[in-house]
């Protein structure tokens, strides 16, 4: 049987690749952010995971606002990074895992969810930054891919609840996948930043640390907003906490946290770092 | 349901309207993903916008390089950032543009809420 060994939620700001790239990671500014990804690689040596299941939300690589999903999942055999306009670039090609994808899509589905299915899709920097972090200095990705794109850029946006219980539905599709894969869940994003308006350069640490408290034991308590409720109290962009929602919704077994980091700023973001692991519940 | 038009101050929320509003404008950021139409771009904006077919409104907001213009012509962030990219601008100095502020300025106000909180479960 599968098993989904835990979460791993992170912002995931295009410059963040980019100190990479140039080999920041000790730099002053860089180290208290990157430090935060210690527990994170311990964790990833320890459970080895075979696959990925990442939520994020795409920046424009994509999807353009012609066509623009409000779930969409990737089912392809291979995905890649492609030029997003600005530079950032060089993310190795990732893996797919169709057969899983297609599980998932029947699954959600039959619960009544109603994504986009992608049999060929790019992935933008909602993803591939995330895995820089989690795994850097290698040559090929250790796991496989199923992305998982929730659109938290062009409003209306899907309620926090419908996120929480989107993901949940994810990972009912994961317990029941018959493969003996294990399964690490990714939420990207966040935490609270806006780069648009009057507004722009908008941090609240005191709603970063709200959900940083709650999203493990008690994620509806980010439900109890709505998705205007969370823009004013995160930010326009800081919204993208919908990907950590529904990635929290996919631990279905008994989660608790092992680490956290946050970090202001990075870019003009809060950024923050949590791991979680998840155990199966235990059954009579 | 109806929509809310619920305002938050100095954030614009992109909806249906603005996205309505904002098409050509950002069909064209969305078009810098290669490199070769951010050259033509260069090259020859007027002509560039004439095949996106932007609005007045946004053709002004783009020769003057003003990006709270260009949202109020229902430019999105994440796209407007790509155009952002062909004119030497990041996250904080549209930020800088946006609030009236110097890029020094919008920086030290990001820094003023520096902060690292750190847990390790034993």
């Amino acid at each position: 049987m599968s098993e989904i060994v835990g979460g791993i939620f992170t912002s995931h700001v295009p410059g963040i690749g980019t100190a990479i790239a140039k080999g920041l990671q000790a730099d002053p500014y860089w180290k208290p952010f990157f430090d935060g990804f210690l527990p994170v690689h311990e964790f990833l040596r320890r459970e080895n995971p075979d696959v990925a299941v990442v939520f994020y939300n795409d920046h424009g690589l994509n999807f353009f606002l012609d066509k623009m999903p409000t779930f969409a999942i990737g089912a392809a055999g291979e995905y890649r990074h492609e030029d997003e306009g600005w530079g950032i670039g060089g993310f190795k090609p990732f893996v797919g895992h169709p057969a899983l994808s297609w599980h998932i899509i029947e699954h959600v589905v039959g619960d009544e969810f109603d994504p986009v299915t992608c049999q060929s899709m790019l992935v933008d920097h909602g993803v591939c930054v995330p895995f820089e972090l989690c795994w850097p200095n290698t040559d090929a990705w250790p796991v496989k891919l199923v992305p998982i794109c929730l659109n938290t850029v062009q409003h209306p946006l899907p309620s926090p609840k419908r996120c929480l219980e989107f993901g949940r539905s994810v990972g009912h599709a994961l317990e029941s996948w018959p493969g003996d894969e294990k399964i690490i869940v990714l939420g990207t994003g966040g935490l609270s930043h806006q780069l648009d308006g009057e507004r722009a350069g908008f941090i609240n640490p005191s709603y970063d640390r709200f959900c940083l408290r709650n999203i493990v034991p008690d994620p509806e308590a980010l439900t109890a907003h709505d998705t205007l409720d969370i823009v004013e109290l995160a930010g326009s962009q800081g919204v993208e906490i919908l990907n950590w929602l529904a990635a929290r919704g996919a631990l279905t077994g008994s989660p608790r946290e092992l680490a956290h980091n946050y970090h202001v700023p990075i870019s003009n973001t809060a950024a923050a770092t949590l791991l979680v692991e998840n155990r199966a519940r235990a059954d009579a | 349901m109806a929509r809310t038009n619920r305002a938050i101050p100095g954030t614009p929320v992109f909806d249906g309207d603005a996205a309505r509003k904002g098409l050509a404008l950002n069909a064209m950021c969305y078009s810098f993903n290669k490199a070769e139409n951010r050259a033509a771009f260069v090259a020859d904006q007027e002509a560039y916008m004439d095949r996106f077919g932007l609005t007045d409104q946004q053709r002004e907001a783009v020769r003057q390089r003003e990006v709270a213009a260009m949202i109020d012509a229902g430019g999105n962030v994440y796209y407007l950032a790509k155009l952002a990219g062909i004119l030497g601008l990041n996250v904080q100095d549209l930020g800088a543009l946006q609030t009236g502020t110097t890029v020094e300025a919008f920086k030290a106000a990001l820094l003023a809420h520096g902060t690292t909180e750190r847990s390790v479960a034993s």
